[in-house]
Parts: structure tokens; C-alpha cells; sequence
């Protein structure tokens, strides 16, 4: 199954090697609405990047165009010197970009370990046939997939929960479960889609160090969308912010927080004024 | 040499001894020949049950269709077993033959180049399909119509009854190929529609299987199906013996194939589609792999029906009948391989026996009150079916026991290697 589907990337002219991930011009049209318009960004080897702006800008509608859910209208994804727009969801994951989802989206019924179980497919390493046989090969194979998984769990901390059914995990378990299922296809870039929403502060916290930890350990590369300014300005190095489908700015914390347009996406029109106004007081 | 695990020895060992059970009942004549057809048909219900559980239960896929292939697979094998027992030609088989292994290898080497064209819309793929499996088929047709004497007279030479079992055999295996055929050429362009389209899709096909049954013999030139007034002549030859081996074959695979890196890439599919395509995996390609499968399913229990009553009539392969073993796996509990057996065997037992036995005579349609009324019952006080997710050992997956936690977790490691670096 997996020698049928060999993507056929057709390799880009000038992609910088050092850049992990590079959008270029990407719009997407639904109808008549604009929701991505000539977005544009790269994120170097090993970055911690984050995107964010005001409900309804396109964040997550830039993900799906990454990770294949939509097919871009018009412009380009490079992934590691290579073009992948438009490339089916599975074969993206294949290549090496991961998610996680705004909701989380686990395989609800299945066990813990079937979760991660099932991102390790792709690489089963034995055919249909083997299985419905369980032949030898399908013995040796699966008891080495099964041995990474628990292992893999230990990582996160999750070996104690290797049977629970995924939805009966508590809310905190249930996101870490959800990273860990995306980084069990070893992905190098990460994409991670508001994974502190309907978190409290101590957890955002806990959160923020796996980031940290994921990131050192498996030498990711990671693209975050964040509500949470706490988790965002702390952990990023560079930011893009996004309004109305097109990109404001782009730079580190320091930078966004002082962009007047960002200030003016976020809290509307005058509000620029009105916070430079503030901080004169206060100085 | 492996030890072989205990669960296997029971399951195969209990499996053994309910087998030699009941041939022996049916030896010394304890069993009459009503209880041992009401047996048959719960076996035959429990193949065609397990095919539509993979394709629902297990794939999320509501499927109407089952119905449609077990009608294929019944009059495809009836058809081949008729023509050599009364007409002494192998014509039949070879031409099945022939056109499954030409088509089926179109569709596999049609499937390796296709995968390479970036998102191929289902409709053109399915053109390319048809038109492959048309002319190939025309092939196959002239070549296995050549092939009829030899092979003919090869099965001659043979004694008449080993003959009789050898053609019974392969016409069985044809009929569930020929049903995954058509269900992968079927299943092509309208899995791509949501869950319920595809429900609604998939009744459509069982009507139109039903409809060219009732004119088989005008509309398809078969004229020794009879249309409307049924399919006679087909020798009764599917034994105890013939639907227990086919069972046991099926719950096998189903076991072996849900139990492994496979199974788990089908299971995702019915959870989460988006998900799972998010983690590498191609939801359309197992969605059509879970549909051929488990249509293979109801083919070949559809060969193995046609040949206990020795008749056929489109009527059985009504629509209405094909929530039978729809009934069945919600009965027993969706995504359990074990509710479906009971639950058929249950259906056959007392539906078509016990209800039948001892309801007075002219209340044998209270049957249909009886039934639903059962399923009403069971779904206000048990959803997920008689057996719900539960397995016995032999089908459960087994999963390693959990790991004790580690004492600090990562959040601890971090403020220690901090609170270090403070001092």
C-alpha cells in the first residue's frame, strides 16, 4: 500500500535549504470570501514560531492549507526545499509535518497505545497479506511497533494509562496524548493549533515546558497558533500576526507587542493611541 | 517452534468439538433437516453479518449493499454449480474465472499507476475502471468460453461427487471475487460521499441488484435464472461441514486483519477521519479496502446460501430483507466480532426457528412485530448491543500492561534543573 503512494514532489527552483518551512503568496478563496490573502512566511531550521491573531483570521485556515486539508487557490508551500502544495493530507504526513487540532481529535473508543499505534502505520513494515496470515514477519514487526509505542509513551509520562480508552483521559492527558500522537510519525515540523485553549494558567505552564522539551528532544522545528498571549510571547521567537487573511507583522515578541496594527487588529480602531497614550502615563 | 497462545487452543479446540457436536447430531438423524438448515443459515448469516460489521462497525461506513453482493454472490455460484450439474459444462466457472483473475489484475495494476497522479478526482478514476474492466472482461469471456471443453473433461475424468465438491468449492471462493469486484468498481466514486449518502447510495444498488434478478432472464440473457419465478435445479450441496469451514475462515481473518497495523489504520477512519488522515493515513484507500473485503464477505456467503435450499428467488434479496444483517450487528454490538456471531446465530434460532415453531399457524408474520419490538427494547436498555465492545480472548487484541509512572514528571525535572541553576 505504502510503495503505491509515492508522492511526486516537483522539487522548487530557489528554496533556501535552511528554511524548514516557507510560504509563499498563499491565498485561499471560499466564494466570495478572502480568508488567506497573499500570505507569506518562513520559519528557519529549529525555529519556535508562532502565528496568531483575532478570531476568524485565518490561522487555521493557513494550517490546513500546510498540512493538505485545503488546496491552496493560489501560491506555494515549501517544505525543506521541496513543493508540497496540494499534495493529499496523508502524503504530507508522510513526509514529515505533524498536527494537532484546535478540538482535540482523538481516536476517541481506542486505547492509548492504539493511538499512537496507528501513527506509526505509515512505517508498519509488513504487508496486508503478513497480517491476515500473522505470519512471522507480522509477529517480529508488531511486537517491535508496539515496544516503540510504549516506550514513546514513557516520554510523555503515559505508560500508566497504555490501556485506558483515549476518552476517558483527563483534559491535560488527552493534549499531551495528542502531541505525542503527532510525534510518534517522527515528524520534524510540528504544527500546533491553540494546544493551550481551555487550559488554566498552571497548565499553560506545564505546557510551555513540553514545548521546550519536545522541541530539544526531537529536534523539531514548531509552528504554534495561540490565544493565549502568556504562552505565545513566552515561548515564541518569532511572531506572525495575522487580520483578515492577510499577514500585519511579522517579528520577535518585543516587536509585536509595541506594532501599532497589532494593537489596532486586537482592540479596534484607536486603540493605538489610546495605549501609547497609557504608557506615557505611566512612565 | 512457538508456543501457540492458550486463547488460540480454546477457541480452536472449542470450535473442533462444537463441529463434531453437531455432525453428529445431524449423523444419527438427532437433528432434523429443519434445525439443520435453520443451522446453516445462522452460519451463512454470520459470515455475511461479520462482512457488513467490518464495512459499519468496525469502518463506520453505513452500508446498505451488503445485501446486493450476497445476491451476487448467490447467483453467481448457483449459476456456475447449475451449469455443471445439469448441463455438465464447466463453461461457468471458467468464464467467472477467467474475468475475475483478468479484471482483478486490471484493478491492481490500474491501482499502482493511478496512486501516482495527484488527486484524481473518483469519477475519472472510476471511468478509467469501468472501461479497463469492460474490455478485459469482453476478453475474458471469449477466452473462458475456449476454455469450457478441456476443463470440462479434466473434472470428467474425476469421480461425479469429488467433481461435484471441487466445482462447489471454487464456485464459492468465485462468487465472494466477483462480489469484491463489483464492489470496488461500486464503491469507487460513492465513498467519497459522506456517511449517510453513501447509505442511501448503497440501498440504491440493492434495489437495482433486485430489480435485474427479477428480469435476469430477459434483461441479462440468463435464461436458466428464471427471473421472477426463481432459479431451480442448483444442487444442494452446501454442508455443515462446507458453512462451518467458511466461518471459521472468516472470523479468522477478521481477526487476524483488525488486530494488526491494518486493522488499526481502518479502526482510525471510523473515529476520525480528519485525524487520520492528519497521521499518514490514506482514509480513501482503506475505506475501499474495508468495502471489497467485507462484500467478499457476503459473495461468499452468498455461494454458500444458494446451495442449501437449492433455490433462489429474487425475493429474498429484497431491500427490505437487507436490513437483516444490519439488524444483526446492532443487535449483537456494533465492532464486535463476537456479538455478530451470537447475534446470528441468535437471528437464525429464533427468528426463523423457534418463532416459526411456536407461533400458531397463520402468525408466522408476527415475526416481523416481534423482532423490531426485540430491537426497541434492546436499544433503550443496552445501545451498544448485547455484547457491546466486549471480545472473547482468542479476538481481543492484546495490549502490553500498563507501565508504573514515573515518580517526577517533566514539569518537576525542569523546575529541579531551574531551582539549580537559582542556587
Amino acid at each position: 500500500m505504502s510503495a503505491a503512494n509515492q508522492p511526486t514532489p516537483k522539487a522548487a527552483e530557489t528554496a533556501a535549504p535552511e528554511n524548514t518551512l516557507e510560504i509563499r503568496k498563499l491565498s485561499k478563496v471560499f466564494g466570495g470570501l478572502r480568508a488567506v490573502n497573499n500570505m507569506e512566511f518562513s520559519i528557519p531550521k529549529g525555529a519556535l514560531f508562532g502565528l496568531i491573531g483575532p478570531n476568524g483570521a485565518g490561522k487555521t485556515t493557513v494550517f490546513n492549507m500546510i498540512t493538505g486539508v485545503y488546496e491552496p487557490t493560489s501560491g506555494d508551500v515549501i517544505f525543506n526545499g521541496t513543493n508540497i502544495t496540494g499534495l493529499e493530507p496523508h502524503l504530507i504526513n508522510q513526509m514529515g509535518i505533524a498536527r494537532t487540532f484546535q478540538n482535540i481529535r482523538l481516536f476517541q473508543s481506542l486505547s492509548v497505545l492504539d493511538n499512537v499505534r496507528i501513527a506509526y502505520h505509515p512505517h508498519a513494515g509488513y504487508s496486508m497479506s503478513d497480517s491476515i496470515f500473522h505470519n512471522h514477519k507480522y509477529e517480529v514487526k508488531e511486537k517491535e511497533l508496539t515496544e516503540r509505542a510504549v516506550e514513546f509513551l514513557s516520554v510523555f509520562n503515559l505508560q500508566d494509562r497504555l490501556r485506558e480508552t483515549a476518552k476517558n483521559l483527563p483534559y491535560g492527558e488527552q493534549r499531551r496524548l495528542e502531541i505525542a500522537r503527532a510525534l510518534a510519525a517522527n515528524p520534524s515540523l510540528l504544527l500546533l493549533d491553540e494546544p493551550a485553549a481551555g487550559m488554566n494558567p498552571n497548565e499553560s505552564v506545564a505546557l510551555m515546558d513540553l514545548i521546550h522539551f519536545i522541541r530539544e528532544r526531537f529536534n523539531l522545528t514548531i509552528l504554534l497558533i495561540e490565544h493565549q498571549m502568556r504562552v505565545v510571547m513566552g515561548i515564541c521567537e518569532t511572531i506572525a500576526v495575522m487580520d483578515f487573511g492577510e499577514r500585519i507583522a511579522l517579528g520577535t515578541p518585543q516587536e509585536i507587542q509595541n506594532d501599532q496594527r497589532v494593537i489596532e487588529a486586537y482592540l479596534g480602531p484607536g486603540s493605538a493611541a489610546l495605549s501609547e497614550k497609557f504608557k506615557r502615563k505611566k512612565n | 517452534m512457538k508456543k501457540i497462545p492458550r486463547s488460540s487452543l480454546i477457541f480452536y479446540g472449542g470450535a473442533l468439538v462444537f463441529f463434531i457436536v453437531v455432525q453428529l447430531l445431524i449423523s444419527f438423524g438427532l437433528l432434523n433437516a429443519f434445525w439443520n438448515t435453520i443451522l446453516r443459515l445462522g452460519a451463512v448469516m454470520a459470515i455475511v453479518s461479520l462482512g457488513l460489521n467490518l464495512i459499519y462497525g468496525f469502518n463506520g461506513q453505513f452500508s446498505l449493499g451488503q445485501w446486493a453482493f450476497y445476491a451476487i454472490g448467490a447467483y453467481c455460484a448457483a449459476d456456475i454449480t447449475y451449469r455443471w450439474a445439469n448441463l455438465g459444462s464447466a463453461g461457468g466457472l471458467m468464464v467467472v474465472l477467467m474475468i475475475v483473475l483478468f479484471t482483478g489484475a486490471a484493478i491492481l495494476f490500474l491501482r499502482t499507476q493511478l496512486s501516482k497522479i495527484r488527486r484524481l478526482d473518483a469519477l475519472s478514476a472510476f471511468s478509467i475502471y469501468l472501461l479497463t474492466t469492460l474490455i478485459l472482461g469482453y476478453v475474458a469471456l471469449q477466452i473462458g468460453k475456449a476454455l469450457d471443453a478441456p476443463v470440462a473433461a479434466a473434472l470428467k475424468a474425476l469421480p461425479p461427487a469429488v467433481a461435484l465438491q471441487v466445482v462447489f468449492f471454487f464456485a464459492v471462493i468465485l462468487a465472494g471475487m466477483l462480489a469484491a469486484e463489483i464492489s470496488f468498481l461500486f464503491g469507487l466514486p460513492i465513498l467519497t460521499l459522506g456517511s449517510d449518502y453513501f447509505g442511501i447510495a448503497t440501498l440504491g444498488l440493492t434495489i437495482i441488484t433486485k430489480v435485474l434478478l427479477d428480469n435476469s432472464d430477459t434483461l441479462l440473457g440468463f435464461a436458466e435464472m428464471k427471473g421472477a419465478r426463481g432459479m431451480i435445479g442448483i444442487p444442494k450441496i452446501t454442508t455443515w461441514f462446507w458453512v462451518f469451514l467458511f466461518l471459521i475462515i472468516t472470523i479468522v481473518v477478521t481477526r487476524n486483519l483488525l488486530n494488526s497495523s491494518y486493522g488499526r489504520a481502518i479502526l482510525s477512519v471510523r473515529e476520525d477521519e480528519i485525524a487520520a488522515k492528519a497521521m499518514g493515513i490514506d482514509v480513501a484507500n482503506y475505506k475501499i479496502l474495508t468495502f471489497v473485503i467485507g462484500s467478499f464477505f457476503a459473495g461468499l456467503a452468498g455461494g454458500l446460501y444458494a446451495h442449501i435450499n437449492g433455490f433462489l428467488h429474487p425475493d429474498t434479496f429484497n431491500f427490505i430483507k437487507s436490513f437483516d444483517p444490519m439488524i444483526v450487528i446492532v443487535f449483537g454490538g456494533l465492532g464486535s466480532v463476537t456479538g455478530t456471531i451470537a447475534g446470528a446465530f441468535a437471528w437464525a434460532l429464533v427468528l426463523e426457528g423457534f418463532l416459526r415453531l411456536f407461533l400458531p399457524e397463520g402468525f408466522e408474520t408476527w415475526r416481523f412485530v416481534v423482532y423490531p419490538l426485540l430491537l426497541l427494547i434492546m436499544m433503550l436498555l443496552k445501545p451498544s448491543g448485547i455484547f457491546g465492545g466486549y471480545e472473547i480472548p482468542f479476538i481481543r487484541a492484546v495490549l502490553p500492561p500498563n507501565q508504573p509512572k514515573r515518580a517526577e514528571d517533566l514539569r518537576s525535572e525542569d523546575a529541579i534543573q531551574s531551582q539549580e541553576a537559582g542556587l
